[in-house]
């Protein structure tokens, strides 16, 4: 006790209570808040239904599929790698799990396990075309989004497949909610609250950032990083795949396309709002979560006050450069060249 | 007004100044009030120690970096540069030791990147480039040297560097700096540049040359200027100066008394043994190091020792021969089965090679100790923080707090952080690649003193270092390479810098011919 005591005071820490505030919280994750708060403020002035219990909820279940992607986007980033087949993964999932749950007599247990299965199998994939076959991790996956969406048509020609809208387990996962609140929350919650435990207190979470800070230094400390890419592509499979079941439980069909189709863009598009670095090595999983909140408040409050859904897409643009705009400059890099 | 005088009273006009310069980075002083002059047509040499701020001056004079204090003058007139392009339009030119090549690009097309000409259409006048830099070849006198058609990545390291300096003078250089430019040149090739910048001396450019091989400056300059840990220490005529006197400047002291271990040979199990050990680098690689011993890996650059280092840690595989940990043979398929029976590299590139430059020196120093230092794969904080803060007093990591990024470190207290991710893991041997690389002089003693800590605590070194003092101070035995083989070892006793370099220069067979 008395030694840990003198150990740690060899490592002072004096600052002030903001600074120390603001270093916990980060930078990064400030700007957001007052941006939400901003956002929030400006909506509910106009209109007063934004705040009522019902919208917060809609808000929470647009944003779900959204989020878990975002969610397994950002550990893939951080790791210094990229994965853009998510949305297709996601199709390819929907599609298998309305397509196993009808073949096995309604069995939704199953069509999830298969449909998870079916995403781990497409993340291995992903892995291995990267780590093996030595190619860059956007045009592998670019690759793989061609490929994966290519087998989600040919296993369902094309056509929404089965139908899962009157299963309680799927009507659960899409309109059900534990203590008032919908499952599709609880779901994006787990997966966030998963992967920030992952990243911030595990071994793990630090040889990931180890990885994508400088894969050379971790290499020569003795991570195994093939394994780590192959296993967190794995990872970001599955998720994308949990991202496809929770289609199918909304739609109350497999859908090989809609509803998963530009998803691994809306995905990125979060996670870099979150602050998470391309580089690799920085960024964390709260960010990634307020952005996703921000993008999803933004998007519900234009509906809100009526605005054409055309602007939406604009002020979504608008807000991501702004946001890494400010980020780099903060950043005091020069300004030449193609910046990293 | 801006006059110099030179060793024989005559009075020549200063083409260059720089006048009380001073710059640091994060807290560190890289440069110090210098002041230095040059006169057109002189060769000025820079010598100092790694770390004494010649290459931080150079870049001042390159546009790289913007000094803190203190103005810069080209022919009484301050300039001031903002960014690279105009320090060259100044007249000031750098020639880096490793150029910027494009590697698509043929060398006419290098040589004149920025600028090349065109007709009035914009159609690229491929044959007029080609004559031109014909031309300029030749003026140069290195007609069979360089031919104007070869591709950038086709080019040797030498010609590289005339490319380089082809660039320089076809755009009106006045003062040309070369930065250590023989280090991967040939004896011949040396002769070659040299030749060269005694012409260009003679056309009146003014030369900066900095080099920290003394043969090479007493052949060279004119004026030898004398950095140590940033400040100047003093400007010679190089017909009345001395190497030892030049070298006592350097250091501060006398060679003898640099570094000497406290007690040295007190030699005990053998360690690590390596019998015939062959990777794609090396060959017919056999030595021991034992228990409580320091062995130095000598040689010049390119020997083969960091090869050597990496097969040993598990990095590089081992196709041939045999590697024993303790007596046991081992195999390595990656880097964490030596981590795993107690063998530790602290790489020689730091920055790219060993650490997380964002991170904390926290997560710096646990990084290859988290396994142990986790319960069900979750990092224990309080034993993450006891293990961390134990090595950072013990080395003395100079840091405001272990959660301090290592960007913010001074580069002898990132390789200590560095030296504590390995000495946490409690290494049996531990390889040092350049250990004192880029330290200033203060961290370089106390890491000698980690050192020889070290290996009277019983640990087994293997310490790879291209410095001569260094690798006589704390050796205990000396292996040297050539060529990536062994030329030759040498114990405490019997080594001294000829005799090393000797060996390090021993003829030797070209790997692969013969049997």
């Amino acid at each position: 006790m008395t030694a840990t005591r003198t150990e740690d005071q060899a490592a002072p820490a004096r600052r002030s209570a903001l600074r120390k505030a603001l270093d916990t919280i980060g930078v990064q994750n400030v700007s957001l808040i007052i941006a939400l708060a901003g956002l929030v403020a400006l909506i509910g002035s106009q209109n007063s239904r934004f705040f009522l219990t019902s919208n917060i909820k809609i808000i929470g279940m647009a944003v779900a599929v959204t989020g878990v992607l975002a969610i397994a986007q950002t550990i893939i980033i951080i790791l210094g790698a990229l994965d853009i087949s998510v949305g297709s993964v996601a199709g390819l999932a929907s599609v298998t799990s309305a397509m196993i749950f009808t073949a096995m007599s309604s069995n939704a247990g199953l069509g999830i396990l298969g449909a998870l299965a079916v995403g781990a199998l497409c993340g291995a994939a992903n892995g291995c075309i990267v780590v093996f076959g030595r190619v860059n991790p956007i045009i592998a996956t670019l690759a793989t989004l061609a490929a994966f969406k290519g087998l989600a048509q040919l296993v369902s020609n094309g056509r929404a497949q089965g139908y899962t809208g009157a299963d309680p387990v799927f009507v659960f996962i899409a309109r059900g909610s534990i203590a008032g609140i919908p499952t599709l929350m609880w779901i994006f919650a787990l997966v966030a609250l998963g992967a920030h435990i992952l990243l911030k207190y595990t071994d793990i979470g630090r040889n990931i950032y180890a990885i994508g800070g400088n894969d050379t230094a971790a290499r020569l400390s003795g991570i195994n990083i093939n394994k780590y890419i192959v296993a967190c592509y794995i990872g970001t499979g599955v998720v994308a795949a949990l991202a496809g079941i929770l289609i199918t439980a909304r739609t109350g069909s497999g859908q090989p396309i809609s509803g998963s189709e530009g998803q691994e863009l809306e995905a990125i598009t979060a996670a870099a709002l979150g602050g998470v670095s391309f580089k690799g090595g920085r960024g964390a999983i709260a960010g990634t979560v307020l952005a996703v909140v921000l993008l999803g408040v933004l998007s519900n409050g234009m509906t809100l006050l009526d605005i054409n859904s055309f602007w939406q897409n604009v002020a979504k643009g608008a807000l991501l450069v702004l946001a890494v705009t400010i980020q780099q400059a903060r950043s005091g890099e020069r300004r030449v060249g193609i910046p990293t | 007004m801006h006059l110099t005088e030179s060793s024989d009273g005559e009075m020549t006009p200063t083409l260059l100044a720089v006048e009380r310069a001073s710059k640091s980075f994060a807290g560190v002083h890289a440069l110090i009030d210098v002041s230095l002059d040059l006169r057109a047509g002189e060769i000025l040499a820079l010598v100092g120690e790694n770390g004494a701020g010649k290459s931080t001056l150079l870049k001042a004079l390159s546009g790289d970096h913007q000094l803190d204090q203190g103005r810069i003058l080209v022919e009484g007139q301050e300039v001031r540069f903002g960014r690279p392009s105009e320090a060259r339009e100044s007249g000031i030119r750098v020639i880096a030791q490793e150029p910027e090549i494009v590697p698509e690009l043929t060398v006419a097309e290098n040589i004149y990147l920025g600028g090349l000409p065109r007709s009035r259409t914009r159609w690229f006048a491929r044959r007029q480039l080609l004559d031109q830099v014909r031309r300029d070849i030749a003026d140069a006198g290195f007609d069979h040297v360089l031919d104007p058609g070869t591709l950038g990545r086709r080019l040797s390291a030498a010609q590289r560097q005339l490319v380089e300096i082809l660039r320089a003078l076809t755009s009106g250089v006045k003062v040309l700096a070369f930065d250590e430019p023989t280090s991967s040149l040939s004896t011949h090739e040396t002769a070659g540049l040299f030749e060269l910048i005694r012409r260009l001396r003679d056309q009146g450019v003014g030369i900066i040359y900095v080099s920290h091989r003394m043969p090479e400056v007493f052949d060279l300059a004119d004026r030898i200027a004398v950095l140590r840990d940033g400040a100047r220490v003093g400007v010679l005529d190089a017909a009345e100066a001395t190497e030892e006197r030049v070298v006592r400047m350097m250091v501060g002291r006398d060679l003898s008394s640099l570094f000497r271990r406290t007690a040295p040979g007190v030699a005990g199990d053998v360690v690590l043994e390596l019998r015939d050990v062959a990777t794609q680098d090396v060959e017919g690689i056999s030595f021991d190091v034992r228990a409580g011993e320091v062995v130095a890996l000598a040689g010049l650059v390119g020997a083969g020792r960091t090869e050597l280092a990496n097969a040993i840690s598990g990095d590089v595989p081992i196709t041939h021969g045999e590697l024993r940990l303790h007596g046991q043979p081992q195999r390595f398929r990656r880097p964490e089965d030596a981590i795993s029976v107690g063998i530790g590299l602290a790489p020689e590139e730091r920055k790219s090679g060993a650490l997380l430059m964002g991170r904390s020196v926290k997560d710096n120093v646990s990084l290859t100790s988290l396994k142990r230092l986790s319960r069900w794969r979750f990092v224990q904080p309080d034993n993450e923080r006891r293990l961390v803060a134990r090595y950072v007093t013990a080395l003395n990591v100079r840091t405001p707090s272990i959660e301090q990024p290592v960007r913010n470190l001074s580069g002898g207290n990132q390789q200590k952080v560095v030296l504590a991710r390995w000495l946490a893991t409690e290494p049996r041997l531990l390889i040092l690649d350049e250990p004192t690389r880029g330290v200033d002089v203060g961290a370089k003693a106390e890491i000698y003193r980690i050192i020889d800590e070290l290996a009277t605590a019983g640990m087994a070194l293997l310490v790879v270092s291209s410095e001569l003092p260094e690798v006589l101070g704390l050796a205990d035995r000396i292996v040297v390479m050539k060529s990536g083989r062994v030329t030759g070892e040498l114990s405490r006793e019997d080594a001294s810098e000829e005799r090393v370099m000797e060996l390090a220069m021993a003829d030797v067979p070209e790997r692969g011919s013969g049997s």
